[in-house]
């Protein structure tokens, strides 16, 4: 069993069929989806700009991250849902997307950066809740984020487009070894 | 109403014959990139007016003033705004002809004057005037909303 085997497997489910082809089911997905996105990644972003200084500056940091963190959790749990709702929709082809492997790998370096602050600067928050601008750690932490949300709206768009796919060949070797391809043996 | 629709498509047919839009007709990545950085703004301009939005609401930063918090967050929804209408105005030029025909492209339209005259009006001066009005709040994210769903529904061709 592979991954992309899996990804089979999940494609002959009549859920995943029936969402696939519906006129509406799918659009209103991806709409709540785009939706989620002004909740999550603006409120994502109204914090990362207070990390980096550039704005909010009256307001202590630990303020806007408690009163902002459950509308976040709240944000990134419907993009979570309608995210694999849409993976699963399509399963074959956004696991063998570039822009869908590249987008996993940026979620999970956006997580690690929020792990090391949390996990660093921001356990000595007293000393520097009310600072204008915060300590240069804090100020990277947000820097990084404000980064890799632009690069993961970036790909998430960009899935929708089949420059790179598997179907569409020839494409160069590193396209075809990142995006997992099983090419036909070339004949001789 | 036929003399403004008579208008409107002829600015239809102008904007797709503009070099902008044969440009981004002609190339595979135009498009998509453009679309990327619109998307991009959405998310700052979501984050802008919700934060706002939601202080009105009593959510969110409140101990902070309604006051504060919008002067705060103005250039940001300024800033994001005029890259939306930039970026928006250059993905109609290429298929200008197709948004006129398109219900869900109109409905984005009447949203978006809405809501921009709404943020600049009545929203900004009950937020300088620090009254944290809920039915402000509710409106401001009625009318965002429905630019943001036309928005999506014009590229499944509604």
């Amino acid at each position: 069993m592979s991954l992309l085997g899996a990804a089979k497997a999940l494609a002959d489910q009549p859920w995943s069929i029936a969402l696939h082809e519906s006129l509406y089911g799918y659009p209103i997905v991806e709409s709540i989806h785009v939706w989620a996105l002004c909740l999550f990644v603006g409120l994502t972003i109204v914090l990362d700009l207070r990390l980096t200084g550039l704005t909010f500056r009256t307001v202590p940091v630990s303020e806007v991250v408690r009163r902002i963190l459950p509308w976040q959790i709240l944000g990134f749990i419907v993009m979570v849902i309608s995210g694999v709702l849409l993976f699963y929709a399509i399963p074959i082809r956004s696991y063998q997307n570039i822009f869908f492997r590249v987008k996993l790998v940026l979620l999970v370096v956006a997580g690690l950066n929020v792990w090391v602050f949390n996990s660093g600067v921001y356990r000595r928050i007293q000393s520097w809740d009310r600072d204008p601008i915060p300590p240069p750690r804090a100020r990277f932490a947000g820097f990084a984020s404000l980064t890799l949300w632009v690069l993961i709206i970036f790909c998430g768009r960009m899935i929708a487009y089949n420059w790179f796919d598997c179907d569409k060949q020839p494409q160069p070797p590193i396209v075809n070894t990142l995006a997992g391809c099983e090419l036909e043996p070339q004949a001789p | 109403m036929t003399a403004i629709a008579d208008i409107l498509w002829h600015f239809a047919q102008w904007s797709e014959a503009t070099s902008l839009g044969r440009m981004i007709r002609n190339s595979e990545y135009a498009f998509p990139m453009i679309e990327f950085v619109h998307l991009a703004a959405l998310a700052a301009i979501g984050g802008a007016v919700l934060i706002v939005d939601m202080r009105l609401l009593g959510l969110g930063l409140k101990k902070t003033s309604v006051a504060q918090l919008a002067r705060d967050a103005q250039p940001y929804v300024t800033g994001s705004l005029i890259v939306m209408l930039a970026t928006g105005f250059a993905l109609y030029t290429s298929e200008a002809t197709k948004c006129y025909a398109s219900v869900a492209f109109w409905i984005k339209m009447v949203s978006l004057l809405f809501a921009m005259v709404y943020t600049y009006t009545i929203k900004k001066r009950v937020a300088a005037a620090d009254h944290a009005n809920k039915l402000v709040a509710v409106v401001s994210i009625a009318l965002w909303f429905g630019v943001a769903w036309g928005g999506r529904w014009i590229g499944f061709g509604g």
